[in-house]
């Protein structure tokens, strides 16, 4: 097991190219248990490939990812996940013809080991109508619970998708834009909700964001990518002070 | 406590069965025959097999026929050289489907949409072909004969079902009813929860942990089981089997029945065939062109009808009243 000094998340120097465009050069990372790790970044800085890297989407060129002590490079996407490692999408990815609570229920049966089950005990179902109820609780969609995705707010539809990774009881949580597309109300909700989730919760998360604001407040270190490469890691106090970023990045912004 | 939609789908799961339990007291009243009652029964469970997949996976095979032939040639061979048992004949003809159908299915389930519709017609066409070449197996050309249903020996009584339509029905009933029950029961459980997840999304499928291939494969398998035993269930209807049963028309039926009644819902497809096979019966007596109409029928549901006939919305019927009407103020 992962002592207080190891990390649970180790990238190692990885690359990866579509073609002639490296979308993604020479990355590392290290997230201890426990820290809230923001990935920041102009368009086109390679966020989202790297993320896509992390969770498995595809495999890097080169380089490693360690997860949990195991290198989990060369694994299938949903076997990073049964070892603990979920991530949301950018682009909500939520199952929109059935309730919110029906989502989460998928996601509670396969974290429970069920999947391949042909059969489900009372004290099995009333187990994971709890872990549910705690979850719908935690992300404040208990009032919902009922509707079809489609029927609810963005807001509420990226809590669902927040929610159905809880419920997969995950050790380490990737968000990709966790407050894309929302309104100022919407964006301080969620921002509320993953403050909660790390600080009360004791989360390590991993989050790709855009906007400054929200990251600033939040996150323990940060690591800003620019066409692909590092182009500064520390904390928002060193990432602000970073001159590099402020010409790259912060500058931009203004 | 239950919900509308729990008492809707309450009410509905009894009217089919009372249907289905009195066919052979009010069919003959409508000017129908037994083999045709047994037919929508045949076919209905061909349909909802597929749906089992198409439906509550996403995933369209355009092959299903191959497994519907497999299955009836694999009873009929059996009742002819192995067995004068006919449930024994019924299983190992199932059987016979199932297990081709596993293992093509391990070969397919990597590809996706088009893709995969195109392999399972091909595969499915290699078993026309073999059918068809194999003349002193299978008949060639002319079909599988040679065998007939056998009566249900229980001891004390036996079920003569060769002779009497009736008795053959409530067997095939009996079947059916089986087969069905252990789909719906399997889509309620959390292994049926990740199909519907798999349909809804794919990708997300994956990233809750779902390995989606392993899962496609196995509801595969299981549609092409329940298709084979439909098939199985056809060549002691008809004591015969032939090419045709195995040639993607075949599976094109199928696929009709199961839109005309509605993907979207379990029981749809079985109305779908309902609607199928008495249309076929009833428009093939009046003109070889039937299929011509049966296709204009097929077009309109489609359009009108997105969600099936067992999908129809109240909001639906009013929408065509109103187009009718405008197309009549226009045209007057």
């Amino acid at each position: 097991m992962s002592g207080p000094s190891e990390n649970l998340l180790d990238v190692r120097n990885i690359t990866k190219a579509f073609g002639s465009l490296v979308a993604v050069s020479n990355v590392s990372m290290s997230v201890p248990a426990g820290e809230l790790h923001a990935v920041i970044g102009p368009n086109g800085a390679g966020k989202t490939t790297f993320f896509n890297l992390i969770s498995g989407l595809f495999s890097p060129d080169v380089g490693e990812i360690v997860f949990a002590g195991t290198n989990v490079t060369q694994l299938p996407a949903y076997c990073r996940v049964q070892s603990g490692m979920v991530r949301t999408f950018q682009i909500t990815e939520i199952f929109p013809e059935i309730s919110v609570r029906e989502n989460v229920r998928i996601a509670a049966e396969v974290a429970a080991g069920y999947r391949l089950r042909p059969w489900i005990s009372g004290a099995e179902t009333t187990a994971i109508d709890k872990h549910i109820d705690e979850v719908l609780a935690l992300t404040g969609l208990s009032g919902n619970q009922d509707r079809l995705v489609s029927e609810l707010a963005h807001g509420d539809q990226r809590a669902t998708e927040i929610a159905t990774a809880l419920a997969l009881k995950p050790r380490l949580l990737l968000l990709d834009e966790p407050t894309a597309g929302m309104g100022d109300q919407e964006t301080y909700e969620i921002t509320g909700l993953i403050r909660r989730l790390h600080r009360n919760s004791g989360y390590t998360i991993v989050l790709i964001e855009h906007d400054m604001r929200v990251v600033f407040h939040l996150a323990d270190r940060m690591t800003v990518l620019d066409q692909g490469r590092v182009l500064a890691q520390g904390s928002p106090q060193e990432i602000a002070a970073n001159e590099a970023v402020q010409v790259a990045y912060l500058g931009k912004a203004t | 406590m239950m919900t509308d939609t729990a008492q809707r789908k309450l009410v509905l799961l009894a009217a089919i069965w009372v249907i289905l339990l009195t066919v052979p007291y009010w069919l003959p009243f409508t000017g129908g025959y037994m083999a045709l009652g047994t037919r929508v029964l045949v076919l209905g469970l061909a349909a909802m097999s597929l749906n089992f997949l198409l439906g509550f996976t996403g995933v369209l095979s355009f092959g299903h026929a191959a497994y519907f032939g497999l299955g009836a040639y694999g009873t009929g061979l059996a009742l002819k050289f192995a067995t004068n048992s006919t449930p024994l004949a019924l299983f190992l003809g199932t059987l016979l489907g199932g297990v081709v159908a596993a293992l093509l299915g391990a070969l397919i389930v990597r590809r996706r949409g088009v893709y995969f519709a195109m392999v399972t017609i091909a595969f499915g066409q290699v078993f026309y072909f073999i059918a068809f070449r194999w003349h002193s197996l299978t008949g060639g050309d002319d079909g599988l004969s040679g065998f007939k249903r056998q009566p249900l020996n229980f001891g004390v009584w036996t079920a003569n079902i060769l002779d009497n339509a009736v008795l053959f029905y409530f067997f095939v009933l009996a079947v059916f009813a089986i087969a069905t029950a252990i789909m719906g029961f399997l889509l309620r459980t959390p292994f049926g929860h990740t199909l519907l997840a798999i349909r809804e999304n794919e990708r997300r499928a994956r990233f809750l942990g779902i390995p989606v291939e392993q899962h496609i494969w196995l509801s595969f398998t299981i549609s092409g089981f329940f298709v084979s035993l439909a098939g199985g269930l056809n060549a002691l209807l008809n004591n015969f089997a032939d090419p045709t049963m195995l040639n993607y028309n075949q599976s094109g039926e199928i696929v009709i029945m199961v839109v005309l009644g509605g993907m979207r819902s379990f029981w749809g497809p079985l109305v779908g065939a309902a609607v199928f096979v008495v249309l076929q019966d009833y428009l093939s007596s009046m003109t070889t062109n039937w299929m011509s109409f049966l296709g204009a029928i097929f077009v309109l549901v489609v359009l009108f009808f997105p969600r099936g006939v067992l999908g129809m919305r109240f909001g639906n019927l009013l929408n065509i009243a109103g187009s009718w009407l405008k197309l009549r103020r226009a045209t007057s």
